[in-house]
């Protein structure tokens, strides 16, 4: 009995310690760019790499005389928000209609929806390109805010739907009951009681419209530029600069993965189109 | 959406208390802004790129866009380009999903397996590299990474005496399968390891009291319980793997020649940096027609797991 518990124990140990060198073999590119960033950029560039050194605070500092971090940093905000907020207004009322007044053609619409994801955007990518260019929409906000809210239309209203379909049918026919209309219904009792699913599906949706990058590269050059397209013009220059760019892409980064730390439970469901909970 | 079936449950509170001009079918009224928006991006755009793909047009001389046929699709089919960029597609499409389906299972498998100290760090670690934007990790591998002089794999392959490998130049196509693989494996690991959590434990005790060894327990019972996830991991992936542009525009710009070009940036080559929007656009309709091809065969596959259980 001693032995079996003791094999267990050991077993556990065994396993717990290749969990975490798998982890940290899959952290450290981030780990090191964190790290790097830290350094000066003779110690970035030493060889063997310094694993030990007097950490300095100048990149940080420096940062936004050398590349303007706020500007973009700025853009990232309000066109993530914006797309955020368009979006949900025009998912949640489609996903209200979807999900507690099914019909026939319901699931083929979702489908759909799902499946215009699959149209890959360089088959549009010239059209858009100048469409945009005929409006003056090149290198505009209002380009990408509108462009992130539509490719993430799909995968909003998934989600919502799926948060929706959990609330029992008899809360909505009590209120209806009490003559609540339409508005009031998806505003007094179902808002209110998705808060957390609806706080979810909005943090995807900043997410995935913070690190999109092929509108953001293709679209905007400086005047609307995001954080991803600040990141990519770092790829050409020639020279000592790697600790500046792991500074840049530290700040770049940090919000994001402290929001999809913060939620990834409720990111499975809206990720996975609510197939996995 | 047929409005005028109403669900038994709404047209019982109808009955109760007579309409009062909201409980009549808001379906078609409130779905619409969304299917017409939808509907809208779909066909305007790619209604404009045929169009484009018949004509000759090139923004650097502009003259009559005259009618020219198939004539860019024979260009871009026929383009040095065309081959090795389907090719890489499919590779770099191919084997980031193996990477991430087989590695997803097996790491979920062994975080499941046990109680360990800090089970929940090592899940933060793991998922960790999903939500880094893919021109961060592009460049964070390319400098930090695969470097040739300085990078941390030149450091340790010189520990082993062994000459460092100048990554992008050398293995083009295979650094950016890493690089991608990189991003996209914490996304499997994320839904897989939620799947696991939701497998019932007393089957899995069950198996156990019958003498059921790990491995066994593993293929028949954890293995078929993930059939579903494993879809859902697969179509997502598919769809933005399909896609892949800041990693190959940040590293290797599509070389050396073709070698780490796929369908996209070739796309995009001919377009925003040879101007010729007629043979990009043809591009663009075949890139449409391989990622339609997917999808038809994922959503058949995938669709009805999808909308059975909501």
């Amino acid at each position: 009995m001693m032995t079996l518990k003791q094999s267990r124990r050991l077993q556990s140990a065994l396993l717990g310690t290749l969990s975490w060198l798998i982890a940290a073999l899959i952290f450290f590119p981030i780990f090191w760019m964190v790290l790097t960033s830290f350094k000066t950029e003779i110690d970035a560039f030493a060889t063997p790499p310094q694993f030990f050194f007097t950490p300095t605070l100048e990149n940080y500092l420096h940062i936004q005389e050398r590349s303007d971090y706020f500007h973009f940093a700025w853009n990232s905000i309000l066109i993530s928000f914006s797309a955020t907020i368009l979006c949900l207004l025009i998912a949640v009322p489609a996903a209200y209609s979807m999900a507690f007044f099914e019909t026939k053609r319901t699931k083929g619409t979702l489908l759909w929806m799902l499946s215009t994801k699959m149209l890959p955007p360089v088959g549009v990518l010239m059209p858009i390109y100048l469409l945009a260019k005929t409006f003056g929409l090149l290198d505009s906000r209002i380009a990408l805010i509108v462009i992130y809210t539509l490719i993430n239309l799909p995968i909003v209203v998934w989600m919502i739907y799926t948060y929706f379909k959990d609330i029992p049918g008899e809360i909505l026919e009590a209120s209806r009951l009490d003559g609540a209309t339409t508005r009031q219904e998806i505003f007094r009792v179902l808002i209110p009681i998705c808060k957390g699913g609806l706080a979810s599906t909005a943090l995807l949706s900043l997410i995935l419209c913070w690190n999109e990058a092929f509108w953001s590269l293709n679209l905007t050059s400086s005047n609307a530029a995001p954080l991803t397209a600040l990141i990519a013009s770092y790829s050409s220059p020639e020279g000592l600069f790697w600790a500046k760019l792991s500074a840049v892409s530290t700040l770049a980064c940090a919000p994001i993965l402290i929001f999809g730390w913060i939620s990834q439970k409720q990111l499975v469901r809206g990720l996975s189109f609510g197939a996995v909970k | 959406m047929n409005t005028s079936t109403l669900t038994p449950r709404t047209a019982a509170a109808d009955d109760k208390s007579p309409p009062k001009g909201s409980v009549t079918k808001p379906g078609w009224f409130l779905v619409s802004p969304s299917v017409l928006l939808l509907l809208v991006w779909m066909i305007v755009p790619l209604g404009m790129t045929i169009y484009f793909s018949l004509i000759r047009y090139n923004l650097l001389n502009p003259g009559e866009n005259e009618f020219v046929g198939l004539e860019n699709f024979e260009f871009f089919v026929t383009d040095a380009g065309f081959l090795p960029g389907a090719m890489n597609t499919l590779l770099l499409v191919g084997s980031v999903l193996a990477i991430s389906v087989i590695l997803g299972v097996l790491i979920s498998a062994l975080l499941e397996a046990s109680e360990f100290f800090g089970r929940g760090i090592v899940r933060v670690l793991l998922i960790s590299p999903f939500f880094i934007m893919p021109t961060v990790s592009a460049l964070i591998w390319k400098n930090l990474i695969f470097h040739p002089v300085s990078g941390i794999l030149a450091w340790v392959w010189k520990l082993f005496g062994a000459q460092p490998v100048d990554w992008l130049a050398n293995y083009p196509l295979l650094s950016i399968i890493i690089i991608v693989s990189w991003q996209w494996l914490p996304f499997a690991i994320l839904i897989l390891m939620t799947a696991m959590q939701s497998l019932d434990q007393e089957q899995k005790e069950a198996a156990r009291l019958d003498g059921a060894g790990p491995i066994a327990i593993f293929w028949h019972l954890t293995l078929p319980h993930l059939a579903r996830p494993i879809a859902v991991v697969v179509m997502i992936e598919t769809i933005f793997l399909l896609s892949v542009f800041a990693e190959i525009f940040t590293t290797t710009n599509g070389g050396p020649g073709f070698a780490s070009t796929n369908l996209a940036y070739l796309i995009y080559n001919q377009a925003l940096l040879q101007f010729d929007v007629g043979m990009a656009s043809a591009g663009g309709l075949i890139a449409v027609v391989i990622a339609n091809i997917a999808a038809i065969i994922l959503v058949r596959m995938i669709g009805k797991n999808l909308t059975d259980k909501s």
